[in-house]
This record gives C-alpha cells, sequence and structure tokens, in this order.
C-alpha cells in the first residue's frame, strides 16, 4: 500500500505544464497542494462524474494528456463510465483510480465490497486496453513515465491508505474563481 | 424560455420531421451527440445520426455521464447535445442542478418525452412523468422549449445558440415521434 500524498508527488513529477487533472475528493486536496495549477479542473459535480468530465476533455482537446484521479467510491457510482471510455478510445485519457477502500470524504466509512471489488478487473471487461494495479511506491515510480508516455486510454488503481481526516475547504474546488481560472488557462493555452 | 404554455393549438396529426431536426443540430454546430435510447427519438432521430459521422455519436451508459460529458467539451470550445428520455432526465436531476445550472455550463439536452400524447401540450398530459417535466425545469430555472411540429423545429438553432451564448442550460422537449 502506498500512502496518497507520497504517489500523487511522485505522479506529479511527471505531469507536464499543458496537461489537464481532474483529481477528485481527497486526493483534489492533497493534488491542489502538490500541483497548484489553473489547468486542474476541479469543478466536477458529484456523484462520481470526474471521469465524464475528463472523457469530454479528452474527446475536445485530443491534443492535450486529460489525467483523472478518480476516488474508489466515486468510480462505483459511475462504473458505466469505464465502458463509455473505452468504447469511445480517446488515446489522450489516463483515469487513475485511489482506492483506499474507504468514503474518506463522507465520515471513512468503507466502500461496498470493500475487500472483494477488482477496480482493474472492472477496467479489462469494460475494455480498457492497458490496466495496471501499483501498491508499491517504488514500482509505481518506475512504471509511471512510460504509463503516460503511452497510449490511452490508460486506467490504472493505485492501493493507498487512508489519510484520515483532512481540512476541507470546498470552495477551493467549487467556487466560480476555480472555473473561470481554468477556463483563462486553457483558452490561453490554445493560442 | 417556454414556460407556463396555455393549451396552444395542436393536432394530432401533426408532423414532425427528423431529418428537419438533425438538420438543425448540425446547423448550430453540434460536434458530439452524447445519447442513451429514448423511445420517443429512436427512429427519426438517433438511428439516422447513428449511420453519419458527423456530429460523432457518442453512447453513454446513463444519462449524467452525458452531463459530465458536454461539460467537459464546453471548456474546450466544442458544442455538443445531449439525446434522452425524460426518464433519463429525471434520474440525472441532480447531475444537472451541480452541473449544469450551478456551474451554469451550456449543457444543451433534448429530451424525447414518453408517452406524451400528440397534440397535447406536456403539463395537460394524463400521464403523470410527462406533466411533471415543466414544472421542474421551471422549479430549476431551466430554459425549455417544446418541439413538437414541424415549424416548432426554428427553435432548436436560436434555443443552443442561446445557450452557448449565456452559458447555462436548455432543454429541448421532443413531444412527438419525428418522422
Amino acid at each position: 500500500m502506498m500512502k496518497r500524498e507520497e504517489c500523487l508527488k511522485v505522479l506529479a513529477r511527471h505531469v507536464a505544464d499543458a496537461d489537464i487533472v481532474l483529481p477528485v475528493y481527497s486526493a483534489a486536496f492533497d493534488w491542489i497542494d502538490i500541483r497548484p495549477h489553473p489547468l486542474n479542473y476541479l469543478s466536477h459535480g458529484a456523484m462520481g462524474l470526474a471521469s465524464s468530465h475528463a472523457l469530454g476533455l479528452a474527446l475536445g482537446r485530443p491534443d492535450r494528456r486529460i489525467i483523472v484521479l478518480d476516488g474508489d467510491g466515486s468510480l462505483l457510482m459511475n462504473l458505466g463510465s469505464l465502458v463509455t471510455i473505452a468504447a469511445a478510445a480517446p488515446p489522450n485519457l489516463f483515469h487513475f483510480v485511489c482506492h483506499n477502500g474507504t468514503y474518506e470524504a463522507n465520515g471513512g466509512h468503507p466502500i461496498p465490497g470493500r475487500d472483494r471489488v477488482d477496480f482493474c478487473g472492472f477496467a479489462r471487461s469494460a475494455g480498457y486496453p492497458t490496466v495496471h494495479e501499483f501498491s508499491d511506491l517504488r514500482i509505481f515510480e518506475q512504471q509511471i513515465g512510460a504509463l503516460l508516455s503511452g497510449p490511452g486510454p490508460v486506467f490504472a488503481d493505485l492501493k493507498i491508505t487512508s489519510s484520515g481526516p483532512q481540512e476541507r475547504d470546498y470552495s477551493r474546488l467549487h467556487g466560480p474563481h476555480v472555473r473561470k481560472a481554468f477556463r483563462a488557462a486553457l483558452a490561453t493555452a490554445s493560442l | 424560455m417556454q414556460q407556463g404554455v396555455s393549451a396552444d393549438i395542436r393536432t394530432p396529426e401533426g408532423f414532425l420531421r427528423g431529418s428537419s431536426i438533425i438538420a438543425e443540430i448540425k446547423a448550430s454546430r453540434i460536434e458530439f451527440v452524447l445519447s442513451v435510447p429514448d423511445i420517443t427519438t429512436s427512429e427519426g432521430l438517433l438511428h439516422p445520426l447513428s449511420q453519419g459521422s458527423a456530429p460523432r455519436l457518442i453512447r453513454v451508459c446513463k444519462e449524467d455521464e452525458g452531463v459530465g460529458i458536454c461539460a467537459g467539451l464546453s471548456y474546450t470550445g466544442r458544442r455538443s447535445l445531449l439525446l434522452i428520455q425524460q426518464t433519463g432526465l429525471l434520474d440525472s436531476i441532480n447531475a444537472v442542478r451541480g452541473v449544469a445550472v450551478e456551474y451554469a455550463l451550456p449543457i444543451c439536452m433534448m429530451v424525447g418525452l414518453l408517452e406524451k400524447e400528440p397534440g397535447i401540450p406536456p403539463r395537460q398530459s394524463r400521464r403523470y412523468g410527462v406533466r411533471i417535466v415543466e414544472p421542474i425545469l421551471d422549479a430549476m430555472g431551466i430554459a425549455y422549449h417544446e418541439i413538437e411540429e414541424e415549424a416548432d423545429v426554428a427553435k432548436i438553432r436560436p434555443a443552443i445558440d442561446d445557450a452557448y451564448a449565456q452559458s447555462r442550460p436548455v432543454v429541448l422537449l421532443i413531444g412527438r415521434r419525428p418522422s
């Protein structure tokens, strides 16, 4: 098992300035401190829709890498998106799930089927051509560069430990200034 | 926004051409159609759309996925349309609430009204599932337009243009099966 913050710090070293990143809930609060950047897409609502927003971005901006840092509880709410993404097959979409078996943002309750659910199995069955599971930070560090250099869609299950209570100011994710900054950054980057 | 529509003059024998709607969709610069099949629009819209290359059809598993995809696309400057049934719209209310309304994004939805009686305004339908749609949209502050006769097709392009110009959602209610 990896610590999420350490895992995301490793990932951040391989994220380019032009990449768009969609971190979800607890990962979002870690990520925006690790990689504060206007191309973090933070306002994807609730109920697991981040991967769907990511597909829209991937279809609309095929020139950019789109990286989703999904939550396991979030993905369980939108499992159909695995099928939709695999069918649409955007080569620029990289779908990570931060898998700690916990609804960390909602009181630390376990996700259903916590000890049995197989996200890689879901992704393979849905048709993702590339599927990985990481639970060792050293191996993740060795492989993440190549994984992000290859064609998508890619799915990776990041086995992490729960980080416990965090201070969460949701205006950092859902405030209008966040969307305005993202829109401006994407438009500027289009020039 | 068409709200509080009274019992207007409509004929059950009226008609609506799928080809006219598709022409308007294309004229509205829609590049992507996201859809879960809807029985009202299946033959007249979805089948023909599935046979063309533009707009690109993305089949989604559930309607709220489509709301998210449309949202992502909206930031890239690519226009999209979510083609669904009102049952799917009702199922996606939270996504529409959060993503379309509260984030103020141009989510354009074309919604077939399952079991709506031709010639009867949606609010006067005997079907509970039809009757409640417009009041719900009113409560959410979402613009909508009824598309039931061929003359209504002209509402589509201005409605979509307005949604993008104002960055807000719009719903186009398809009240009969397009031919």
